[in-house]
């Protein structure tokens, strides 16, 4: 099961991020987005995630994972379908095999929800972080 | 105090980081990856030694590293062909990752190397959601696993560059039907290739090696509609890289 080494890249990214925000005490939730297509299995995922955050930081936190159904178009004819799964991803419109994917394949972490020691931010809250590659 | 923090990190952004990064690397010395992934025994190795033995008979340098729970046997087939092999034993895991991979060609890959078979752990899950750095995906099922392999394991088949079928010597004997296996891989993966093979036989070997050749001399492969997405993000905004003065400030 790689769900393991996928919850065990959240702890590791969600730490990451507490450390470079400094004086995060405790990581209440985290939102994950996954999509139909990623490969992953939600409910094992939730299993190891509770495994991959115990003794750091994250021990304790609740992972919340929002499903993305994959949704295809069709280039020649721009139907548009929910593609299902087994996913269908040529036209059922048309029986094109130009598609184009566009969801399905997210596997993103999307927002953490922690407890600092810092006061009250000068700045908005949901100011993204800087993405470092 | 508590508060909520936008992250909007892909979760395997370091795998991809480090594939892209070994990509890029290999490519610049005019090497290609073929990542090969099947479930436990559909023929990789099998395949895969007649193809190696077919390279060196037409002295194309070649490697292969083969990845498994546990066991050299498969590196031990693989060497007979005499090009170099590397077994690589995952502890467990039931994947190849990109990071691991370069660690292992690291001081090991010959320079003049051109094409590097992986054979990837047998398992048509896990290793799908991993890119390695190839430049060449190539999933194969043997002609005894059911026609609807490809619904059931839709990210393995649908990421494919390459589909191979093997062991059509007992297709006849497992009443395999063709026209099924190739209209499931067409519904998950429009428009790939593919190949039909019996290592026992001979029937196809060399069609992978070839593929592999054109690709490493830039020929361009298929391009999957699962691998190909028009926006990462999935939230309406506009890109700043039209104007080239703001940094894309999410992942
Ligand atoms: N009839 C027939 N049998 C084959 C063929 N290719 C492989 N086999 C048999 O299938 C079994 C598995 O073959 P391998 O090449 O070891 O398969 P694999 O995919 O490398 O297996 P793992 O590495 O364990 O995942 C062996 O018993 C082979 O002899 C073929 O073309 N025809
Ligand atoms: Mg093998
Ligand atoms: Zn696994
Ligand atoms: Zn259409
Ligand atoms: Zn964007």
């Amino acid at each position: 099961m790689h769900e393991m080494s996928v919850a065990l890249a959240v702890v590791d990214q969600v730490e990451e991020a507490a450390t470079r925000a400094g004086d995060v005490t405790a990581v209440r939730s985290v939102r994950l987005q996954v999509g139909e297509l990623a490969g992953v299995v939600p409910d094992a995922l939730a299993f190891s995630f509770e495994l991959a955050c115990a003794g750091t930081l994250l021990e304790g936190a609740e992972l919340i994972t929002e499903a993305v159904p994959g949704r295809a178009r069709c280039t020649p004819c721009a139907h548009e379908w929910a593609v299902g799964m087994p996913p269908r991803l040529t036209c059922p419109a048309c029986g094109g095999t130009r598609t184009d994917l566009l969801a399905g394949r997210e596997l993103q972490i999307l927002d953490v929800h922690w407890e600092d020691g810092l006061g009250p931010a000068h700045t908005p809250t949901r100011e993204p972080i800087p993405e470092e590659r | 105090m508590c508060r909520v923090v936008d992250l909007r990190q892909a979760v395997l952004a370091k795998n991809d980081a480090s594939a892209h990064e070994l990509r890029a690397h290999l490519a610049a010395r005019g090497i290609a990856v073929v990542n090969l992934l099947s479930s436990p025994g559909s023929g990789k190795t099998a395949l895969l030694e007649r193809e190696l033995l077919l390279a060196r008979e037409r002295a194309v340098p070649v490697a292969a590293l083969s990845a498994d729970l546990a066991t050299e046997n498969d590196a031990a087939r693989l060497a007979r062909s005499g090009v170099p092999v590397k077994q690589v034993l995952t502890d467990g895991l039931c994947h190849l990752e990109a990071g691991m991979l370069a660690g292992h060609l690291d001081g090991w890959l010959p320079d003049d190397t051109r094409l590097l078979f992986v054979e990837n752990v047998g398992n048509l899950v896990c290793p799908a959601s991993y890119d390695l750095g190839e430049t060449l995906r190539v999933t194969l099922a043997s002609v005894t696993e059911g026609e609807d392999k490809p619904l059931k394991y839709p990210t393995a088949f649908g990421l494919a560059h390459l589909v191979v079928v093997t062991k059509t010597d007992i297709a006849e004997a497992v009443e395999f039907d063709e026209a099924a296996f190739r209209a499931n891989v067409e519904q998950v993966n429009p428009g790939v290739e593919v190949i039909l093979t019996s290592a026992r036989r001979g029937q196809g070997v060399g069609a992978l090696l070839d593929r592999a050749l054109a690709a490493v001399d830039g020929t361009p492969v298929h391009s999957p509609v699962m691998a190909r997405q028009p926006h990462h993000h999935g939230h309406p905004h506009t890109h700043p890289e039209a104007t080239g003065t703001m940094a894309h400030t999410h992942s």
